[in-house]
Order: structure tokens, then C-alpha cells, then sequence
């Protein structure tokens, strides 16, 4: 398996966000616009942050959001935010966010093969930076090994 | 060798860390068997493991343990897991 579906309308470019709420809000409803997740899901994704913290920073600049499978996943998908400003979501080393990348899993035990390709991506250090600069949605698909629908 | 990747889910983190944990391994040629599993279940997932991999957030959470818990800071960086698993295991 590839990676999880990552369609044009899952992709907002230079999006403003407040806070880090808000900032996931926007990676929730990228999932919600391509059809992956209910707009339910965001609020998951949220809680995890407030009850676990800010660990979905998992490298300079990027943060992986996303909730457990459950009843708010339509399918599995992917949403890249990129952000305008960059938003701090109080992580000791790894603020301040400039990409968000929101991810919807349908059912657990399948997802690694879908973690590992986007892993695969992201062990290019450039990846990040490269993202966070993208002017269009093409270009984001580009850098990340998708064929625009 | 068992080593346990944790996160909150169990799901996104753990699972880039499982996956770039397999990846340090080889390049270190060791072996291990990398299971990602949430913090909730750390104490039966763990029981047998000996390391743990993790970030700051869990270390609290996962408390008291006969493994080695490492804390990853960037979990793309895969020459940060493999400086860190080789000291751990060395």
C-alpha cells in the first residue's frame, strides 16, 4: 500500500491559523473537503493533543495530526495545511509549525504501510522546507510522489 | 530483541518510529522485532521489550519499566535513532 489518498482538495496553501487549534482545524477540514473524514474528526484530533501534547510535532516544522479509526473516518486519507505564519504549539524543540499533515486511518493494523510511505517521504530532510514554500496545490502532489487527479 | 514504539494512538507517531527504528536496525545490522502500540497498553506491550521508543510527552505515562526508554526528538531523523539505539545497545 502507498500512500493514503492526498486529492487537490485536501491541500490549503498558506493558510492563516490563530493557534494550534485552529491549525489543526484547517488539516480536519481538508479531510472533511476530499471526503475522508466527517467534521467531527478535527475535534479528535484535537483532544489528542490536549490529552497527550504537543508530540504530533514530530520533526522541525511539521506536525502529524490524527485521531484513532473510529466512526469519524470515512476512508483513509491525507490533507497537507501549509501555513502562512508559522503556529507554535508549545513542543520543546521542534516549534515553531509551518506544515500540517492530517491523517485519516479507516482501520487500525492496516496503517503502517501507509505511515511508512509517508515516512519515506519526510527522511529527505528538504522535504519539509520544500512543502512549506509549495505555491500550489500541484507542486505539494509533486513533492510528494502524487499524480494529480 | 522486542523494542516497543509509543505514542498516544498508536497509530502515527509509533508508526513512523517502528518504521524508522526497522530502517536504523539495518543499517546497524541488528536484529529486533519493532511493535507500535499506544500508551495505554505500554504495560502489557512492554513487559518483554527492551527498549522503548518514544518522545518527551510519554515518558511520565509510561513510568516505571525494566526497559530502556529512549526519547526521540526529530522521528525522521534516522541518524538521531541510530546514534541512540546503538548507545542503548552497546
Amino acid at each position: 500500500m502507498s500512500l493514503p489518498p492526498l486529492p487537490e482538495s485536501a491541500i490549503d496553501i498558506g493558510a492563516f491559523a490563530a493557534d494550534w487549534r485552529s491549525a489543526v482545524a484547517l488539516s480536519g477540514a481538508a479531510l472533511t473537503r476530499s471526503g475522508a473524514a466527517k467534521p467531527g474528526y478535527s475535534d479528535e484530533m484535537i483532544r489528542m493533543i490536549e490529552n497527550h501534547g504537543p508530540y504530533v510535532v514530530i520533526a522541525p516544522g511539521l506536525a502529524l495530526a490524527h485521531a484513532r479509526p473510529g466512526p469519524q473516518v470515512i476512508t483513509n486519507g491525507l490533507s497537507i495545511v501549509t501555513l502562512s505564519e508559522p503556529v507554535r504549539f508549545g513542543h520543546a524543540h521542534n516549534d515553531p509549525v509551518r506544515v500540517v499533515l492530517g491523517l485519516a486511518i479507516a482501520e487500525g493494523g492496516a496503517h503502517l504501510a501507509a505511515v511508512a510511505a509517508v515516512a519515506n517521504i519526510f527522511n529527505d530532510s528538504s522535504a519539509i522546507d520544500r512543502l512549506a514554500d509549495a505555491t500550489s496545490a500541484a507542486e505539494v502532489q509533486q513533492i510528494m510522489g502524487v499524480t494529480p487527479s | 530483541m522486542k523494542i516497543v514504539t509509543i505514542c498516544g494512538a498508536g497509530i502515527g507517531s509509533s508508526g513512523v518510529l517502528k518504521v524508522n527504528a526497522e530502517r536504523a536496525l539495518r543499517a546497524l545490522d541488528l536484529e529486533a522485532t519493532v511493535v507500535a502500540a499506544d500508551v495505554s497498553t505500554v504495560r502489557t506491550v512492554a513487559a518483554d521489550a527492551q527498549i522503548i521508543l518514544t518522545t518527551q510527552e510519554f515518558v511520565e505515562a509510561i513510568g516505571k519499566t525494566n526497559a530502556d526508554v529512549i526519547v526521540i526528538v526529530n522521528l525522521f531523523d534516522t541518524s538521531e535513532l541510530k546514534r541512540k539505539l546503538e548507545d542503548a545497545l552497546g
